[in-house]
C-alpha cells in the first residue's frame, strides 16, 4: 500500500480525504487503483490516452515521476505519492 | 613614576612592526587583511578599499569574527598611526595574532600620498536605529541592509499574498516597492488583506497600500501601477525590478509573467493558495526551473478553481505571503538557500510542510531557449488562453 496525498481540487472526488491508501507496484497501478475506487479522479489524472495529464504532476516521495520512469516507476511499501495540479489562487 | 601617554605609545611602537603606506598598498595586492580600528563615524567618512572595520574599543571581542585566522597577515591603521599601534600590540601580545603590522601615519598619510579611499554609503543615525536588529544579524548587517535599501521589489497584487509581503518588505527597508493592482478595497477583502483598512473601502488598493507602507517606513518609495497586467504592459512594468513577488490570482497572467520574467531574467517568488493549502517556489530564470517547467500547461478551466471567488482561510495567505517576503529578502541580500528547484507545499489543517523537487525541463517551451528568442507574440500563450476564464463561467 502506498499513501496518496490528494490535492484540494480532487478531494471532493475522494470523499473529502486529504490522504488515501492505494495498492499497486508502480505509480500507474497505484493511480489506477485510486481511480478505480474513486472514479471522479480518473479524468483529472489521466488523459484520454491513459497518460498523466500534462497539468498534473505526481511525485514519488519528493521526486517528480516524469524524471523517474513515469507511470512505470516502481512503488514500494510505505512510499508516498503526491498528486499536484497547478494552483493559481492569489486571493484578490 | 609612570610613563606619560606619548611615552607609552613610543614604547609600544618599538615592540611592534610598522609599515609605510606604500608597502601597505603592495601587501594589499598580495592578500594582506587591512583592518580599520577607528570609530564608526570615522570609518563611514572613508576608509582603505576593502578594509574590515573593528573599532579599537571592541578589538578583543570582535577581531575573531572579522579575522578568524591568527596566522593571517594583518595591517592595522587608524587616523595617524597611534591607535593602530596600540591595537597591533594587543593583537600580538594578548590574542596571539602572529603577523600584525601598524600603518605609519594612518589614513591621513595614505590620503596625502593620493592613494584611493573608499567612501561607504553609510546608514543615517535613524536608519541604524530602525534596522538595528538587522545590523546585528551577520547575514544582513550594514551591507545587506544597504542592498535592501537599494532593492527594487515588485508585488503583483496587493491582495491576500501581497498585503503581508508588502508590510514586511516595507518594514525591512526595501527601498522601492512596486505594486500592481487594478482593484479597489472591498469589505470582503479585509478578512485577509491586512494592509487595507475598513475606512479605506472603495479606495484603489495601490493607494491604500501606499498609505500603510508610508506609515511604517518613510525609507520606502512606492511605485503604483493601478492596471491589470497583460501582454501589452508587462515588459515595461517589470523591467528594472530585482525580484518579483507573484500573488496573481489566475493562470493566464501567471504564464504571461513566467514568459516575460524568463525573457528579462528576473527571479519570481511565486505562491498560490486555496482553502487551507499553499504552494511556494522561487523561479530563477536559467538557474532553476521556470513555471512552465513545473506545469507545462494549465489545467482545463473546469478543474482550475482560479477564476471566480474561492474560499480561503484568512491567515493562510498571511503565512504564504510572509514566506514569499522571506524568500525575496534572501534573494536581495544573497543569504541562505533560496527555494529554487523546490516546491514547498503547506497544509495548514495538517500543520505539515512538504517539499518536492522541481527540475528544469530540457524541453521547456520557454526557458530551454535563449531569452532573446522569446517573441512578444509567444508570451503567455497556451491552449485556450482567450477562452480560459470565460469557460469557467
Amino acid at each position: 500500500m502506498a499513501t496518496v496525498k490528494v490535492p484540494p481540487v480532487l478531494r471532493p472526488s475522494v470523499g473529502g480525504e486529504k490522504e488515501v491508501d492505494a495498492a499497486g507496484a508502480s505509480v500507474g497501478e497505484v493511480l489506477r487503483s485510486l481511480a478505480g475506487a474513486h472514479p471522479g479522479t480518473e479524468e483529472q489524472i489521466f488523459s484520454p490516452e491513459g497518460d498523466l495529464n500534462r497539468y498534473v504532476n505526481v511525485y514519488l516521495n519528493d521526486e517528480d515521476v516524469r524524471v523517474l520512469d513515469g507511470l512505470d516507476t516502481a512503488v514500494g511499501e510505505g512510499d508516498t505519492l503526491v498528486i499536484l495540479p497547478a494552483m493559481a489562487g492569489g486571493s484578490r | 613614576m609612570s610613563p606619560s601617554g606619548p611615552e607609552v605609545i613610543k614604547q609600544v611602537k618599538a615592540q611592534i612592526d610598522e609599515v609605510d603606506p606604500a608597502d601597505v598598498r603592495r601587501q594589499m595586492a598580495n592578500g594582506a587583511v587591512v583592518v580599520d580600528v577607528r570609530e564608526t563615524e570615522e570609518f563611514d567618512q572613508g576608509h582603505l578599499p576593502g578594509a574590515r572595520h573593528v573599532p579599537r574599543g571592541h578589538l578583543e571581542s570582535r577581531i575573531e569574527a572579522a579575522v578568524p585566522d591568527r596566522d593571517a597577515h594583518l595591517v592595522l591603521y587608524c587616523a595617524s598611526g597611534n591607535r593602530s599601534a596600540l591595537a597591533a600590540h594587543t593583537l600580538k601580545t594578548l590574542l596571539g595574532y602572529e603577523h600584525v603590522e601598524s600603518m605609519t601615519g594612518g589614513i591621513t598619510l595614505w590620503k596625502d600620498r593620493g592613494y584611493e579611499v573608499e567612501i561607504p554609503r553609510a546608514l543615517s543615525r535613524e536608519q541604524r536605529e530602525r534596522y538595528s536588529r538587522h545590523l546585528l544579524v551577520p547575514e544582513v548587517g550594514p551591507e545587506g541592509q544597504q542592498k535592501l535599501l537599494d532593492a527594487r521589489v515588485l508585488l503583483l497584487g496587493a491582495g491576500g499574498l501581497g498585503s503581508p509581503a508588502a508590510l514586511y518588505l516595507a518594514a525591512a527597508g526595501v527601498g522601492t516597492l512596486g505594486i500592481v493592482d487594478d482593484d479597489e478595497v472591498d469589505l470582503s477583502n479585509l478578512q485577509r488583506q491586512v494592509i487595507h483598512t475598513t475606512e479605506r473601502i472603495g479606495v484603489p488598493k495601490v493607494d491604500s497600500a501606499e498609505v500603510t507602507i508610508n506609515a511604517i517606513n518613510p525609507d520606502v518609495e512606492v511605485v503604483k501601477y493601478p492596471v491589470r497586467l497583460d501582454a501589452s504592459n508587462i515588459l515595461e512594468i517589470i523591467e528594472g525590478y530585482d525580484v518579483i513577488v507573484d500573488g496573481l490570482d489566475n493562470f493566464p497572467t501567471r504564464y504571461l509573467l513566467n514568459d516575460a520574467s524568463v525573457r528579462l531574467r528576473i527571479p519570481v517568488v511565486s505562491a498560490a493558495i486555496l482553502g487551507f493549502d499553499g504552494q511556494l517556489s522561487v523561479f530563477s530564470p536559467y538557474e532553476g526551473p521556470c513555471y512552465r517547467c513545473l506545469f507545462r500547461e494549465p489545467p482545463p478551466a473546469e478543474l482550475a478553481p482560479s477564476c471566480g471567488a474561492n474560499g480561503v482561510l484568512g491567515v493562510l495567505p498571511g503565512t504564504m505571503g510572509l514566506l514569499q517576503a522571506t524568500e525575496a529578502i534572501k534573494l536581495v541580500i544573497g543569504a541562505g538557500d533560496p527555494l529554487v528547484g523546490r516546491l514547498l507545499l503547506y497544509d495548514a489543517l495538517g500543520a505539515t510542510f512538504t517539499t518536492v523537487k522541481v527540475k528544469r525541463d530540457p524541453e521547456c517551451p520557454i526557458c530551454s531557449r535563449d531569452p532573446g528568442s522569446i517573441t512578444d507574440e509567444e508570451m503567455g500563450v497556451f491552449p485556450d488562453y482567450e477562452a480560459f476564464c470565460a469557460a469557467a463561467g
